[in-house]
């Protein structure tokens, strides 16, 4: 054996054997290996506790409402009637619309970044980006009060109404805090995950792909196309999914520009409600058990939602990344 | 036949090669220097390619062969910093003239990789029409009989007939290798660069591609870059040895392994370096 040659002399017999002992009995290995089983466990422990938690709390509001809770749209703390169906539209609906906008631009950008821009722009643009993703969501909301509201209601929600006012989506009258309005700030804040994500996931893709392709007599386009958006196809979804993640649980930003109306309307322009803004809207203020009840329950309905879209998209990601691709390893 | 490959041509002097040649080379290069950024690592090369021919370029590595090759279809400048001075001309157009399309020039001079770059999420159909996609569009009866035959060049067709529609990746190394070069000379390229395209590849792999390569003669011009000079002696009909950047001799395969004018040529291909 190699190692007995190398070892010190006097462990020269038999290492192989001792080696191992040495290895199993050392007590720093031991201490490390610990933490980290600790570390690990943690994680499904904790989430294993807020599910409980959820439940218990929910309990006296899940016997009450039952699954009914789910389709009625009535909140009436006061006749203690509660229904979360504006709720969880609300929140899937703005989510939607965040990633409708944010989607296709922040493609847009990776690609730019990754395969036209020059050279000395790409890394300080990158950094910038990721900047973005720094900025408190709070002040999202505050940027989204004074000055994304006035500039919707003044321009593109009136142009919009113009040019599109014959689908319902764009009827109505015009607040300013809406589901739109938070659609578009969510859009802003899920950006520069997405960019940063794809963007990476396109530097994984091999120079020989890009190369092919234009080796093929390919414009930068149609080797964008044909070679490196599709090796990078799960990688694109897993990043896509990390934006709705985001875009799913804001809170803050989201409940100060929707304008926590609970109500569903077809209207892009009425004001809605989330989830996640009720409960932080209504929790300090609930005295009443069902009332607290409910909001737990509410809670839960948000687990769960971000758990099936979670999974789903890990589903996806499962069925479009048969056959190989890069980037599935990013996730 | 060409001077190049006529042993009464002095050596290097390929310059005045091109000047006694019955019918200009195909593709032929002019004081051709490629940089990257500030440092050379080709320079000067004038060197001329007869239709239908296989050429082979040799050398120990970083000699700049395959940067050579690469500047021929203007894939040099895809790299960081990649530049070059003097010209390559394709049936005596320039192919660095600014009125050139790059993509143009290089749906004419196609390209096999070192590596095989099927693209993963597509056929082995798709793979094979990708660069006719790239073009223009086609119907559907001509590109199956495009892929076919370029399939039937490459010696591919009867392991993949029947199995066109699956993925490309389920190929083998050399299998896919074969599907790279059908995907290039389906779109009908006049000339056919392969950069070392055995070098990945089992024995058995290279040699079903060096075949291909000489079958491939009949319809291509075609230049090779090689490692393996027994493949240089199988597969070409003339040959060019580089070292450092500069290409130190030019001539008839034959010649140039059984009797060559130089001694670094010499010494390399009886193997005392690199």
């Amino acid at each position: 054996m190699a190692s007995t040659v190398t070892t010190p002399a006097g462990r020269a017999r038999g290492t192989l054997r001792a080696s191992l002992a040495e290895q199993r009995g050392s007590r720093g290995d031991l201490v490390f290996r610990a933490v980290l089983t600790i570390a690990a466990a943690a994680v499904p422990a904790l989430l294993a506790v807020l599910l409980m938690e959820l439940v218990r709390g929910s309990e006296l509001a899940i016997s009450r409402f039952g699954l009914r809770f789910i389709t009625d749209s009535i909140w009436d703390p006061v006749a203690e009637r509660f229904g979360a169906w504006p709720l969880l539209a609300g929140t899937l609906l703005s989510s939607l619309l965040a990633l409708c906008i944010a989607v296709p631009l922040s493609l847009g950008v990776a690609i730019y970044l990754t395969e036209f821009a020059p050279r000395a722009v790409r890394q300080p643009v990158a950094f910038v980006i990721q900047l973005l993703a720094a900025i408190p969501s709070v002040v999202y909301g505050l940027w989204g009060i004074f000055v994304l509201i006035p500039l919707l209601r003044t321009t593109l929600f009136p142009l919009l109404r113009g040019a599109l006012g014959f689908l319902p989506l764009f009827q109505g009258p015009i607040y300013g805090p809406s589901m739109l309005t938070a659609g578009i700030i969510l859009a802003i804040m899920v950006m520069p995950y997405i960019i940063s994500v794809s963007r990476e996931v396109l530097l994984a893709v091999p120079g020989s792909q890009r190369e092919a392709a234009l080796g093929l007599g390919a414009t930068r386009w149609e080797a964008v196309r044909t070679a490196i958006l599709p090796y990078a196809r799960s990688g694109l979804i897993g990043a896509v999914i990390l934006g709705l993640g985001r875009a799913l649980g804001e809170t803050m930003a989201v409940t100060m520009v929707i304008g926590n109306r609970n109500d569903v309307s077809a209207s892009l322009f009425a004001p809605g409600y989330t989830m996640a803004a009720a409960i932080a809207n209504e929790f300090s203020e609930a005295v009443k058990d069902i009332h607290l009840s409910a909001l737990a329950y509410v809670a839960l309905l948000l687990f769960v939602v971000t758990v099936l879209v979670n999974a789903g998209a890990r589903l996806l990601i499962w069925r479009v990344a048969r056959g190989a691709g890069a980037g599935s390893g990013a996730l | 036949m060409t001077p190049l490959t006529t042993s009464a041509l002095p050596s290097p002097v390929p310059a005045a090669s091109l000047t006694t040649t019955s019918e200009p080379p195909r593709l032929r290069t002019d004081k051709l220097t490629a940089m990257y950024g500030k440092s050379t690592a080709v320079s000067g090369v004038t060197l001329g390619f007869p239709a239908n021919q296989v050429h082979a370029l040799i050398g120990p590595s970083g000699c700049g062969k395959s940067t050579f090759l690469r500047c021929l279809n203007r894939t040099h400048e895809l790299s960081d910093g990649g530049w070059i001075t003097g010209r390559v001309l394709l049936d005596e157009e320039d192919v660095y003239d600014a009125r050139v399309s790059a993509m143009v020039l290089r749906r004419r001079i196609g390209m096999v990789f070192q590596r095989p770059t099927p693209f993963p999420t597509m056929s082995v159909y798709d793979n094979v029409a990708a660069g006719l996609r790239a073009g223009v569009r086609l119907r559907r009866g001509e590109t199956d009989e495009i892929v076919e035959r370029a399939l039937r060049q490459a010696a591919l067709w009867d392991e993949v007939k029947d199995r066109l529609r699956g993925s490309a990746m389920a190929l083998s190394g050399g299998q896919q290798q074969r599907l790279c070069i059908a995907r290039t000379i389906a779109p009908a390229p006049e000339v056919v660069l392969l950069d070392e395209p055995t070098s990945a590849l089992d024995p058995q792999g290279t040699q079903r591609i060096e075949e291909v390569v000489v079958e491939l003669k009949g319809d291509f011009t075609i230049v090779i870059v090689t490692h393996n000079m027994q493949q240089a002696a199988r597969t070409s009909d003339t040959t060019t040895f580089f070292y450092l950047g500069t290409m130190v001799e030019t001539g008839a395969t034959r010649q140039i392994f059984t009797a060559p004018r130089n001694e670094q040529t010499e010494a390399y291909i009886t193997g005392r370096f690199g």
